[in-house]
């Protein structure tokens, strides 16, 4: 197996306050977070010889290919792309940008995500008629939503774990109070309240057995990450943040029409994480992965990605959330930003703000939610549905 | 020998109590009170889908690769122009070499398109037909004929051969009396004074028909088992009976107060009905209204009993039954109120033809493949196997699910997505024999579905595009009725 290990750093970051930014338009946003990652890394426009934009809604927000970014940013006749793969759009941005200077391509490179969802008109994510899925599965397919997606997984596995509604939705409440008590301390983040598990499991049902709170926000927001080949990363700056691995998957259609799939774990990211620690060397992960972002578009998604992951033994994940494992306080944090739950979820922007607070954290530049001496960060962001998706997975440490 | 080899109905799974009719639109039309209760069809039902639904009844242990035509009777047509029999045809996955035919205009082209298969048949120019009949309609609010109308379906296969009931003859009067009509262009139909329509004609072309078939076929009152003819007018109904000679045991059950008067399906419902009870040897008479009348007979033969148990009965249909507890629900399905449904209601994707007819086998007949080298039925149809280990590539032959019972694997209850039911009910479904799918549910309500429940599937309209002038049609999960 190739790997990228320690080829890539990344030395500079910048990321938008997420949210309904009623104000910005995909142009402001991306100039927001673009302007922030150059002067962190400490270089100019004019540095940068190859760029990526993830977007996965094009149609609702700044167009397909490269170019809106190049002309909002006024890039200087570089390659420019557009790159898509669902929620996953961020990372496979940064995937490009690693790639490139991994091979020797470029020196600099640029990932860029950003999202412009709140100009539809309605809440939740543009339906999926507007044509996010294919025309064939327009015809084939339920008219289905996210939280409905993702709903069926909370469904079958509190069938198979034998958990009632109300004991599996007290075990989802904890996953999304943690979230909104790390996402109020966090000043870029959407939703910055702190709500108890009480209000969580009492609020209105979205998708059963998923309520309001169970569900992340939906913003606008960019994010970009300047990546140079390792060898040059400390001219730049004294604590930049090496690739550890780089791993993507993608459904093959078992789960949906192979009748094996169990419906309670996510198939890609058990492949993408396995393949990530063997790039790293990690052996055990739950002891030596420090902190995580994960995908927590919905509670049930983080709580079942914890086993993917290997953070937790299979059906044990409600053991580890009850202790506290995951908390900021805990053995393993998770989402010390409030992950998608509250810091929000521009599609495109999130692989690479999952990214911005690894690569903060790394560089201890969290205030109250510095997670203490970390060693090795992980981003799980996931595009899809937990039957048909793509994981795209990062390990990073100093 | 030509007659029927196989028959089955379908009656929507929603009532509507006319007490609720009548609390919310009675006050418009005093006069226009009826008792009892009809079948409505769901929000995502219409003349085609019922017809369809039927046609699976029907032909459950028939060998679909004999059946020659496919005659469609309706008044309800969804479609002006794209043949309405020829959805139905791919629907059931049927040769496409055969004649389809709609049959319109009137309530009697369900027995117009019966005489027709029979005599296509005893002509030899075809060896079997299935005629379906089945109406959907949609009556002004607060009109008489919105208590009466219900809506379902039947389907009757004609065959030459081993058949339930023997075909022994036809009698059919045609008069251009216009009791109800629609121009090209209107919405709901015009109707002319009740009074004249039930002493003028009612009353008048039924007998006329069956008293024409009587002589005929030297059928003496006294011999017929079962007299099947819809019910307008509850006394005109038996009055009817009386001056044919024939006894009120004689008539079969009318169901007005229970279905409704279920248009073009409504005579082929009574005939299926009275097959499902028939002793050998029974005469059956089937006669329709509607600018005229047809009658037919049937007389049962000895295989009469054999279809006991293989398909879903009308009693079973009228059985198992939800009520739907408000008049606002019902308007609203049938496009009668303008609801808010949202800027999300408003993202119809456009149904590419060229696609729609590309998948049409997937998409209309539920037809997946099954890989020769592993077995595996998988769908949509694919060309890589989806067995991990096996990845066989085109070694696929055809695999029908829509006959297939299943198990819901997971599901959820969808407040977001669009849904004129809400809340959107969907989930993966995974079919005896193998194969596995996402479907949404329909015919179940808020609450009562459970992970592991058995369901089958039902053909639906998916969505209707408006501006485009698109009925989309495909399969949904409903929960197992036994």
């Amino acid at each position: 197996m190739g790997s990228i290990k320690d080829k890539v750093a990344i030395i500079g970051m910048g990321c938008t306050k997420f949210g309904e930014r009623w104000d910005a338009g995909p142009e402001d946003l991306m100039v927001e977070a673009f302007t922030e990652a150059i002067e962190d890394a400490g270089i100019e426009p004019k540095d940068i010889e190859a760029a990526w934009c993830g977007t996965q809604f094009t149609e609702v927000n700044q167009g397909v290919s490269g170019l809106p970014m190049a002309e909002a940013l006024k890039l200087p006749f570089i390659a420019v792309t557009h790159v898509e793969n669902m929620c996953a759009s961020g990372s496979e941005s940064l995937r490009g940008a690693c790639y490139a200077v991994a091979s020797g391509a470029c020196d600099i490179a640029m990932a860029l995500g950003v999202e412009k969802l709140k100009d539809i008109g309605y809440g939740g994510l543009p339906d999926m008629a507007l044509g996010a899925s294919g025309k064939k599965d327009t015809l084939f397919s339920p008219n289905l939503t996210a939280p409905g997606a993702f709903a069926m997984l909370a469904t079958r596995y509190f069938a198979r774990y034998g958990l009632s509604p109300e004991v599996g939705k007290e075990m989802l409440a904890k996953v999304s109070s943690k979230s909104h008590h790390n996402g109020a301390m966090c000043e870029k983040a959407h939703l910055r309240r702190e709500v108890t598990v009480e209000q969580i499991m009492n609020a209105p049902i979205i998708a059963w057995p998923l309520g309001l709170f169970d569900c992340c926000g939906v913003s606008d927001g960019s994010a970009v990450a300047i990546v140079v080949r390792a060898d040059m990363a400390k001219k730049f700056r004294s604590d930049p943040v090496y690739v550890k691995a780089l791993q993507i998957a993608g459904s093959s259609g078992e789960e949906v029409m192979y009748t094996d799939y169990d419906g309670t774990h996510v198939e890609t990211t058990t492949r993408a994480a396995a393949r990530a620690y063997e790039e790293a060397g990690i052996k055990n992960p739950r002891e030596e992965i420090s902190m995580a972002e994960v995908h927590d578009c919905f509670s049930i998604t983080e709580a079942v990605t914890m086993e993917d992951l290997q953070f937790s033994p299979r059906g044990k994940v409600k053991e580890d959330i009850d202790a506290g494992r995951f908390n900021l306080d805990g053995e393993q944090p998770i989402q010390t930003d409030g992950g998608l739950k509250c810091f929000g979820h521009p599609i495109g922007a999130s692989g690479l703000r999952m990214m911005y607070e690894e690569y903060k954290q790394l560089q201890g530049k969290c205030g109250p939610r510095q997670v203490k001496n970390p060693k090795y960060g992980m981003t799980h962001n996931l595009g899809g549905f937990p039957s048909r998706c793509v994981i795209s997975t990062f390990i990073v440490g100093l | 020998m030509v007659g029927i080899k196989s028959c089955g109905a379908y009656i929507p799974r929603y009532r509507l109590d006319r007490n609720i009719i009548y609390a919310a639109m009675g006050w418009l039309n005093p006069a226009t009170y009826m008792a009892g209760e009809k079948a409505v069809a769901n929000y995502d039902e219409d003349s085609i889908s019922m017809a369809v639904n039927a046609g699976m009844n029907c032909l459950k242990g028939v060998d679909r690769s004999t059946i020659d035509g496919v005659y469609f009777g309706s008044i309800s047509l969804p479609y002006k122009e794209r043949q309405n029999a020829g959805i139905i045809a791919t629907a059931l996955d049927l040769r496409p070499d055969i004649t389809t035919a709609d049959f319109a205009g009137s309530t009697k082209s369900g027995t117009s398109a019966l005489i027709a298969a029979c005599n296509a048949i005893k002509a030899g120019a075809a060896r079997n037909i299935l005629v379906c009949a089945s109406d959907c309609r949609v009556p002004k609010s607060g009109s008489a004929q919105e208590e009466s109308y219900g809506d379902g379906a039947a389907a009757v296969l004609l065959g030459e051969g081993d058949v339930i009931a023997d075909f022994q003859g036809a009698y059919s009067v045609s008069y251009d009396f216009v009791d109800k009509w629609m121009a090209d262009t209107d919405k709901f139909e015009h109707v002319w004074e009740d009074r004249w329509i039930r002493d003028e004609a009612y009353n008048k072309f039924i007998p006329e028909s069956i008293s024409g078939l009587a002589k005929k076929c030297s059928l003496n009152p006294r011999d017929v088992a079962k007299a099947c003819y819809p019910c307008l007018y509850l006394r005109d109904h038996a009055t009817i009976g009386k001056r044919l000679g024939i006894e009120p045991a004689q008539i079969q059950a009318h169901m007005l107060d229970t279905l409704g008067d279920s248009g073009t399906a409504y005579s082929l419902i009574l005939l299926v009905a009275a097959l499902e009870d028939a002793s050998p040897k029974d005469n059956i008479v089937v006669a329709s209204f509607g600018s005229g009348s047809d009658a037919l007979l049937f007389q049962a033969t000895e295989k009469v009993g054999g279809m006991k148990g293989k398909r879903k009965e009308v009693k079973g249909y009228l059985a198992s039954k939800n009520s739907l507890t408000s008049y606002e629900k019902y308007a609203t399905f049938r496009n009668l109120i303008p609801a808010d449904k949202g800027i999300r209601a408003e993202s119809v994707a456009w149904e590419q033809k060229t696609l729609a007819w590309r998948y049409r086998r997937g998409l209309l007949a539920l037809v997946g493949s099954k890989c020769k080298k592993c077995g595996t039925p998988q769908f949509p149809a694919q060309r890589v196997c989806v067995n991990p280990d096996c990845k066989a590539i085109d070694e696929m032959e055809d695999y029908r699910f829509s006959a297939k019972k299943g198990l819901l694997f997971t599901y959820t209850e969808d407040r977001l997505a669009f849904s004129i039911n809400p809340p959107a009910i969907y989930g993966m479904v995974r079919f005896e024999g193998g194969g596995s799918s996402l479907f949404d549910l329909t015919d179940c309500e808020s609450g009562s579905v459970t992970v592991d429940m058995a369901v089958e599937m039902s053909f639906r309209r998916k969505f209707a595009d408006e501006a485009r002038g698109t009925y989309s049609y495909f399969w949904k999960a409903v929960p197992e009725q036994v």
